[in-house]
């Protein structure tokens, strides 16, 4: 074995439309931990899920402990030492956490499993990472952090060389956290690696040796950990110049406020607490944080899909209670939903219901539809917003996600909002459809129409957004003004309470 | 592969043309056979010619009238002739299968012989129209042929003849016909809405939710059919007045029940196609979240699909009980199978969002046209369940083929 347990070298990659990793390389030391940083879509979990085997690569090698391998599965990435623990832990909850870990390889006696023998293992592999747990416990009553510490544990027994955490500390009190430290140094004094994605800078400080940074799909480089500082890994995560990839803006919000939202907390401790802003009319209102700040929560409790425990909104200087979808459009908001195929997209109906199904009541008469009526608005609309389709009768699964998007906005205007809430508008969508987005959204504020963005490019927050409002781990922590603004002082809002 | 080269195009004026003359000499053949020189030998031969030359007209003509929709060309290649195959296998395995019974029967070619097919499948219809629906929101309705037998023997009950000795209700004045028909109706409406209130209300599966209804329905029936003077007897001696309203035959010769089917069917496709609630229905179907976020009544939209859907089974328990001017509490057992496996059959998904009128008409006549060709030429009724089983499977199997392509990308 040479200096580096794995290397992975100029690693590329593509998804249609997306260069989602180009010429990426990580090295990572027998015995230490090694944080990877970047803001939301730098390609982290990409790289990681290429190491891991879900992914393949289009171009680059994997060097793991002096051999060249090529990771076709995650059966034998495993195989090969390299474990990977994801963000979102998805344990089979009705069965014991012990029958959880040796799942696929449990101890036999003849064709019959043999629980004692599991049980005792699993004790055995607890202690060795002091963990008190009854390995019968079922898995679905373990709180998130002991499920963590679980699938860690899990982890060691598949004498994992390497192990791959992806925000492991998101759902840990400090304590918890403190644990997962000592498993960590624990696990590495037996020469084993640590390949730690985080973005609590403090964390990253404390438990990292060393700290590779990664920006847009692009390696931007690695240092140790021991001469950096919070500001230096922010600024070099976000160090990229603004190009001209917004249109010129030409219009400002007006004085009158048109929906004030007053301490508005919700029933969930961890979600969002105590928000209140203004929104201005012809305004468009940033909101940005990273992923877990609870931003989507919020949108959606506005919008009537959540629980609201307690606080006010106001429309127009009226007070207005918006318990579901159907009062939060009689109030004349809209939302476009960050998950575009799980809640916005109807696959398998055409582009022409698509379009008009938020606003269906306006082209019936006593519940039957006028197809006349139905066509010429979505078509009007369709065309404003440039939807490119064969035709009306299209399926929408045959549209490019850009032009779905275009679509899912053409269904919110039909409903003729005076606020459109609109959620990461441009994931996963290629720059030119970005653009006619973003038009869009500066001829709605033409028109006096406000809108809220959230968006966890930082870029478009700057580039789009009149005032932007950070949030972090539910709570508010600042709204900037456009001309105050800049990617350090946002990040820094993001990462406020963490540590 | 270039596959330009294997492409062929036809402008769409000339191949609806191709259609409408091809149609048209059909028909004439047709007529100059039945009255030049028609023999008996092949019976109604000449009459089903002048149909298909009809069929194919028409085919022709819609193809004319829609050009500016369908655009100007018609192309041909090796992959579309495959998919037309593949969207078509069920029409093709029909055909050789009518073909192969008239080869050892002639005589099912007669009009009588289709009028009867068309008459047996009314019903069926019927019922799986109201449960397409459910299917619709990926939830088989598992209560349908409960439904039925209730709305029988609700109908027939009150309906018997004052002479008839084993009354139901011994001293039941005669009521008008109409009364007793929409109190069966009714009653399978509210157990419609008991499943929409529990699917809706408790998100609980339809699976589950008319399982239990179902139990409840025939608990509920029984005691319905037990109660004396009847106990459990089966009704008959049901009145001439009822029983006319599924056995008249129009003309003497085409049974009522074809255009009860068939405008049925229209509304069906009507409520579907050009209704609110039809597009709410395919919206919750293909994506129950984004049609919540919508702003669908998803609530409202599932008790209206139950409730509909239970009006429509009472329905088909009624004319069931005067087609067969009897009734007792096992009628419709087992027929929500039937009519889901027509519905798949007929390309509707169970998961929900995907299926179309047209679909559900050709799968169910093809489940009658196995049955009443097989028993035509007298293959016992074990084979026909064999057979009928392995056309539920083989069809089901070539329709999923279709969306392998979106599965696999």
């Amino acid at each position: 074995m040479g200096e580096y347990m794995l290397e992975m070298n100029n690693i590329s990659k593509s998804f249609p439309g997306v260069k989602a990793l180009n010429d990426v390389t990580l090295k990572v030391r027998p015995g230490s931990v090694h944080a990877l940083v970047g803001e939301n879509g730098a390609g982290k979990s990409t790289l990681m899920k290429c190491l891991f085997g879900i992914h393949q690569p289009d171009s680059g090698d994997i060097i793991f402990n002096g051999e060249h391998v090529n990771v076709t599965s995650t059966k034998q990435a495993l195989d090969l030492g390299i474990s990977m623990i994801h963000q979102e832990l998805h344990p089979i909850r009705f069965r014991p956490v012990m029958e959880n870990i040796w799942l696929g390889r449990f101890p036999m006696k003849g064709i019959a499993v043999d629980k004692k023998e599991m049980i005792r293992r699993t004790r055995d592999l607890f202690a060795e990472i002091d963990l008190n747990i009854n390995p019968e416990t079922l898995a679905g009553d373990l709180s998130p952090s002991n499920l963590q510490l679980v699938e860690i544990a899990k982890a060691v027994s598949c004498n994992a060389k390497i192990i791959i955490m992806d925000e492991p500390t998101s759902s840990l009190t400090d304590n918890e956290t403190k644990h997962l430290f000592k498993i960590i140094k624990q696990f590495q004094k037996k020469g084993c690696a640590v390949i730690y994605i985080s973005h609590k800078m403090e964390e990253i400080l404390t438990i990292s040796d060393e700290v590779t940074v990664m920006r847009d799909g692009s390696y931007i480089g690695s240092w140790p950990a021991a001469g950096l500082t919070t500001d230096d890994i922010i600024n070099k995560m976000v160090g990229r110049t603004l190009t001209n990839r917004f249109p010129e803006k030409d219009s400002v919000p007006r004085e009158e406020t048109i929906l004030e939202v007053k301490s508005l907390c919700s029933p969930l401790p961890r979600s969002f607490q105590n928000i209140s802003f203004e929104l201005h009319q012809g305004e468009i209102l940033g909101i940005g944080g990273l992923v877990g700040a609870q931003r989507t929560e919020l949108v959606e409790a506005i919008f009537g899909l959540r629980e609201i425990a307690s606080g006010e909104i106001y429309k127009d200087s009226q007070k207005i209670e918006i318990k579901s979808v159907a009062d939060a459009k009689r109030h004349g908001l809209a939302l476009l939903t960050e998950e575009r195929r799980a809640t916005g997209v109807f696959a398998h109906l055409t582009v022409l219901d698509n379009t008009v199904i938020a606003s269906q009541r306006r082209y019936a008469w006593k519940g039957v539809l006028s197809d006349a009526k139905r066509v010429k608005a979505a078509r009007s609309m369709s065309k404003n917003l440039n939807v490119k389709t064969p035709s009306l009768d299209t399926e929408m699964e045959n549209l490019s996600g850009g032009n779905q998007q275009k679509v899912l906005i053409a269904r919110w205007l039909l409903t003729q909002p005076d606020i459109l809430i609109l959620d990461e508008p441009t994931r996963g969508i290629d720059v030119g459809a970005k653009y006619e987005i973003y038009t869009i959204m500066l001829n709605l504020v033409r028109q006096g129409k406000s809108v809220i963005m959230i968006s966890s490019e930082m870029p478009e927050l700057l580039g789009m957004a009149d005032r932007i409002m950070v949030m972090c781990e539910g709570r508010l922590t600042g709204i900037l003004n456009r001309d105050e603004a800049d990617q350090v002082s946002i990040m820094r809002l993001a990462t406020k309470y963490m540590n | 592969m270039n596959r330009v080269q294997n492409e062929k195009t036809m402008p769409r004026e000339k191949y609806s043309m191709i259609f409408v003359i091809a149609g048209l000499a059909i028909s004439v053949f047709g007529f100059l056979f039945r009255y030049l020189f028609y023999t008996g030998a092949v019976y109604d031969l000449p009459w089903f010619l002048v149909i298909i030359g009809v069929f194919v007209l028409a085919y022709g003509a819609l193809q004319y009238a829609k050009k500016e929709k369908l655009g100007p060309d018609v192309v041909f290649s090796h992959e579309k002739s495959k998919t037309f195959f593949l969207n078509n296998a069920l029409i093709f395995a029909l055909l050789v299968l009518v073909l192969v019974v008239i080869f050892i029967s002639p005589n099912f070619m007669k009009i009588d012989v289709l009028l009867d097919i068309l008459s047996q499948s009314s019903i069926k219809l019927i019922i799986a129209l109201g449960i397409c629906m459910t299917l619709l929101i990926a939830g088989p309705d598992l209560s349908a042929g409960r439904m039925v037998g209730l709305a029988a023997v609700i109908s027939t009950s009150m309906l018997q003849n004052p002479t008839y000795a084993n009354r139901f209700f011994p001293s039941m004045p005669q009521v008008p016909v109409i009364l007793p028909i929409l109190l069966a109706v009714a009653a399978c409406g509210l157990f419609g809405a008991l499943n929409g209130f529990l699917v809706a209300k408790y998100n609980m599966h339809p699976f589950i939710a008319t399982l239990a209804t179902q139990v409840i329905i025939y608990g509920a029936c029984s005691l319905y059919f037990d109660l004396p003077p009847n106990h459990s007897q089966p009704i008959g001696g049901v009145r001439n007045d009822f029983t006319v309203l599924a056995q008249y035959k129009i003309g003497n010769t085409i049974s009522v029940l074809i255009p009860i089917a068939i405008v049925v069917t229209l509304l069906m496709w009507f409520v579907l196609n050009k209704t609110v609630f039809g597009k709410n229905i395919y919206a919750i179907g293909g994506n129950m979240e984004a049609a919540r976020v919508s702003g669908v009544n998803v609530f409202k939209t599932l008790m209206g699909i139950f409730i509909f859907a239970g009006l429509l089974y009472g329905f088909g328990g009624v004319l069931e009980a005067a087609r067969t001017a009897g009734a007792t509490n096992q009628y419709g057992n087992g027929y929500e199978l039937d009519a889901i496996a027509a519905c798949c059959v007929g390309g509707v998904s169970l998961a929900g969002g995907i299926g179309k009128v047209s679909g559900i008409i050709v799968g169910v006549l093809i489940f009658t046209v196995i049955q009443y060709g097989l028993q035509f030429i007298n293959i016992s009724p074990m084979w026909q369940q064999v057979i009928k089983g392995i056309i539920i499977a083989v069809a089901v199997a070539i329709d999923l083929s279709k969306y392998k392509k979106v599965l696999w990308h």
